[in-house]
């Protein structure tokens, strides 16, 4: 077996939460994970990345270049920019909330979400894409986005372990304060997928 | 029992080193190696642990130092640059020795993700005469701490655990004996009086030898270890170490019959026996390894003393690059060189992406940049608008030394407030030097609380004694923010969260003699960005040094009660909030007709923005439930 995911997002979004609650769930099915982070720098509103790998048929931590099964973009540019790791008939969710970069250095290009959306509808049939963030902030906070996707991923069923084991690991790991705007923002993620799943959006 | 936990490598090695009865533990943090130290702290109580965080890195090792003199068993954590810091007292002490034990936790940084150089901590135990183990993922790393403070015991020599950000930042499901661990009895015999303690020519005369016997008593001995480990047994010979040695079984993995692959988890000093017997019945050689041609350059010297016929294919020769991360694609893409470079057919395959790289639609460049509400972005703002004031009054340039912190993203767009950056505490003394050179400009350095008192203290010392014309910002955040918000000897709180004395950094600046000294909150002040801009024209204006601790709350660590929002009404969509102060929170939408700025969620209510909005069109506003 082996299921490979990548996360991707801006620094502060909770992408190593993210990644931290899948390993421990794949960990608690009883699989071989390894993760990469990114810790650093980067983590100031850089663009961050979070590789798990879970299986025994891998070895680096590291995905290679199309091989990722599952790529949760937290935002559309990031989402695009780690594209290239996707496997083909790989999945893919996207939160559709995003976040322009601070500032627009010489050189950059202009941040057209719109247009990267489209980009993605067209390359990726599978794709599903909504409006994580509002989805959280209906549930209590945008800062729960990460923990929403997390919610449709397990909706669409791709993820290897049993539905109850990514719940046990947030009732766990995620403190009795923040636990019930968490598991909100996670069910109704949950619930909305599945109202979609099999559709294209 | 043995369980099975999910573990971040900087975790395991903290719990490795629980578990061995480690009873001292000193570091300075530094991205990738916090989090060994952060674990210990942890179960410190518990486990009755003596952990601090020091003041920099010599300073917790010597700390160490004088704990594994009285036969305990010590470990000390630092970043790669940190190993520079802590160097002068290392190199010394490689020649002394230790009873007790003594490990330290190096983690070096190819990339680099966040840090200054992409130098090789295997080469540096070679200059230092000190065995280096290089694991490869978490469990080794686990397994190789334990390897490490039994090596030391027994060879009464330092020895470096060397991990790289993917080991140290990469989490696994590791085996480990207890999901907690417990306490261990270990005992410390006391300092014990005699000459080996004290270094001197005569006593580095006589220990040079033994230093010498102990580096071919290691090597004999690593030579037997099961971490140096050979597999397959292919005619085509492969050589890694760390994360390397991962890539590599990816890339090759369906056609491992061609090649014989040698993991070296003991790079230094360098296991030639086990070496030699896997070099037999092979003729080319491939080397696999990130940053310096550290194992190359150990295989070509033992080929040429054994006078082996073997081709060596690695750095040297351009097979492989010197610089950046390696990953499995860049591996493969690399033993196709080789390959085809010795005339084989076959060829490695790379996985085929959904989209390619080429295919992708021009991104907008994200850079690391302050957070919003950050007030050192206030800070660099006001001593760009004093350095213009001075321009234009007084006809001077302003030349600005950063320093090493998260102030170092003082350098992003549209800021652009950091000329000079070298190492931690160098602003200062850079600026002393520069003002030597550019007298006729203003010189003003940056440095953050936490690098103050790491290594900015002698340069402030140097600047008085020597009077360079020099202006000293700190920034004074309360806490180490880039690397995850570490107390210092400001804040009045040890590793441990127990409280000390804090140490005034206006009052240390002042006994070391600086004449002018301001101190500005800049939480407490409605318009913030005035006073510091007059606090900044005065201490640039000042013959002499002259310092400015700016104090603040880290915006990483309160949360705040205020936030700003646009009135549509007044904004006019001019932009000038974002292109002048390149605040993450702040943005203007594209392709609207009357775009006007938007303030995001991340708004912490610092509120420079509404400061120097030209329209007035930035207000207040209430925040209704925020978590």
């Amino acid at each position: 077996m082996k299921f490979d995911i990548l996360i991707a997002g801006v620094g502060g979004q909770g992408v190593v939460l993210a990644s931290r609650m899948l390993a421990l769930a794949a960990v608690k099915a009883g699989f071989h994970v390894s993760t990469a982070e990114t810790i650093g720098m980067s983590q100031r509103e850089g663009s961050v990345s979070s590789h798990i790998r879970i299986g025994d048929k891998t070895s680096g931590s590291l995905i290679p270049i199309g091989q990722a099964d599952l790529l949760l973009g937290f935002e559309p540019a990031e989402t695009v920019r780690n594209l290239p790791y996707l496997r083909k008939g790989g999945r893919i969710l996207v939160n559709t909330h995003a976040i322009p970069p601070a500032s627009r250095p010489p050189g950059s290009p202009e941040y057209d979400p719109m247009a990267l959306l489209s980009f993605l509808n067209a390359h990726c049939p599978d794709l599903i894409c909504f409006n994580f963030t509002k989805l959280a902030e209906e549930a209590g906070t945008y800062k729960v986005a990460n923990i929403a996707m997390l919610g449709a991923a397990l909706g669409i069923g791709v993820l290897p372990f049993p539905e109850d084991t990514l719940q046990t690991v947030l009732d766990t790991e995620i403190p009795e304060k923040h636990r019930a705007v968490n598991m909100a923002a996670f069910e109704n993620a949950v619930k909305w997928v599945s109202g979609v799943r099999g559709i294209r959006i | 029992m043995i369980n099975k936990k999910l573990l971040m490598g900087n975790e395991a090695i903290a719990f490795a080193a629980i578990e061995v009865g480690v009873q001292i533990v000193t570091g300075y943090p530094g991205t990738p190696s916090t989090e060994a130290l952060e674990t210990i702290a942890r179960h410190a109580d518990r486990c009755g642990i003596y952990t601090e965080w020091s003041s920099n890195e010599k300073v917790a090792l010597e700390t160490a130092v004088g704990a594994a003199y009285s036969g305990a068993k010590a470990l000390v954590t630092m970043k790669q640059v940190g190993l520079n810091v802590a160097s002068d007292p290392l190199m010394s002490l490689s020649y002394i020795g230790v009873k007790g034990a003594m490990v330290l936790l190096v983690a070096d940084d190819p990339g680099p993700h966040s840090s200054q150089t992409e130098q090789d901590t295997r080469a540096f135990g070679h200059l230092l005469n000190i065995p280096v183990l290089d694991p490869a993922t978490p469990q080794e790393a686990y397994e190789l701490t334990k390897l490490a403070f039994e090596l030391s015991h027994e060879f009464e020599i330092p020895v470096i655990l060397r991990t790289t950000t993917r080991v140290s930042h990469s989490c696994g499901d590791v085996k480990i004996a207890a999901e907690e661990p417990a306490p261990v009895e270990a005992s410390c015999e006391g300092f014990v009086k005699d000459r080996r303690w004290t270094i001197f020519p005569k006593l580095t005369a006589e220990r040079h030898p033994w230093l010498e016997s102990v580096q071919v008593k290691l090597s004999e001995r690593f030579s037997g270890l099961s971490c140096n480990s050979v597999s397959g047994d292919g005619r085509i010979g492969i050589i890694a170490s760390g994360v390397s040695t991962l890539y590599t079984q990816e890339a090759i993995r369906d056609f491992e019959g061609l090649f014989k692959l040698f993991k070296v988890g003991t790079v230094y000093p360098f296991p030639e026996k086990a070496a030699l017997s896997f070099l037999s019945g092979i003729d080319s050689l491939i080397v696999v390894e990130e940053l310096d041609p550290y194992l190359e350059e150990q295989m070509l010297q033992l080929l040429g003393k054994t006078r082996l016929p073997v081709d060596v294919y690695g750095k040297k020769n351009g097979f492989f690059p010197f610089s950046g991360e390696y990953n499995v694609d860049i591996v493969i893409d690399r033993i196709n060189k080789v390959l085809s470079e010795m005339g084989e057919t076959l060829r490695l395959s790379h996985a085929l992406p959904a989209v390619s790289k080429e295919e992708l639609p021009p991104l907008p460049i994200r850079a690391p940049t302050l957070c919003a509400g950050c007030m050192h972005r206030t800070v660099f703002y006001a001593f760009k608008q004093a350095a213009k004031q001075l321009k234009k009054d007084q006809k001077s340039d302003t030349i600005f030394s950063g320093d090493i912190g998260c102030y170092t993203l003082g350098n992003a767009h549209p800021l652009n407030m950091v000329d000079t950056c070298l190492c931690m505490g160098a602003g200062i003394s850079m600026a002393g030097g520069l003002f030597r050179t550019n007298p006729e400009a203003k010189q003003v350095a940056f440095i953050g609380d936490s690098t103050f008192f790491h290594s900015g203290i002698p340069a402030v010392v140097n600047a008085v004694y020597n009077n360079a014309d020099i202006t000293l910002a700190i920034l004074d955040n309360r806490t180490t923010a880039m690397t995850g918000h570490q107390p210092h000897p400001g804040i009045g709180l040890t590793a441990l969260g127990t409280s000390s004395k804090a140490i005034d950094i206006a009052e240390v600046v002042q006994s070391c003699g600086v004449e002018f000294v301001r101190a500005v909150d800049i939480d407490s002040l409605e318009n913030s960005l005035e006073s510091c801009v007059e606090a900044a024209k005065e201490a640039m204006n000042f013959k002499g040094p002259a310092v400015v601790v700016f104090k603040g709350k880290c915006a990483g660590l309160i949360k705040s009660d205020k936030r700003y929002k646009i009135d549509p009404e007044s904004c006019t969509g001019c932009g000038f909030c974002i292109k002048q102060l390149g605040c993450p929170a702040l943005f203007l939408p594209v392709g609207e007709n009357k775009a006007l700025a938007f303030i995001q969620d991340s708004c912490s209510g610092c509120g420079i923005c509404a400061q120097i909005c030209p329209s007035g069109a930035i207000l207040t506003q209430d925040i209704k439930h925020r978590v």
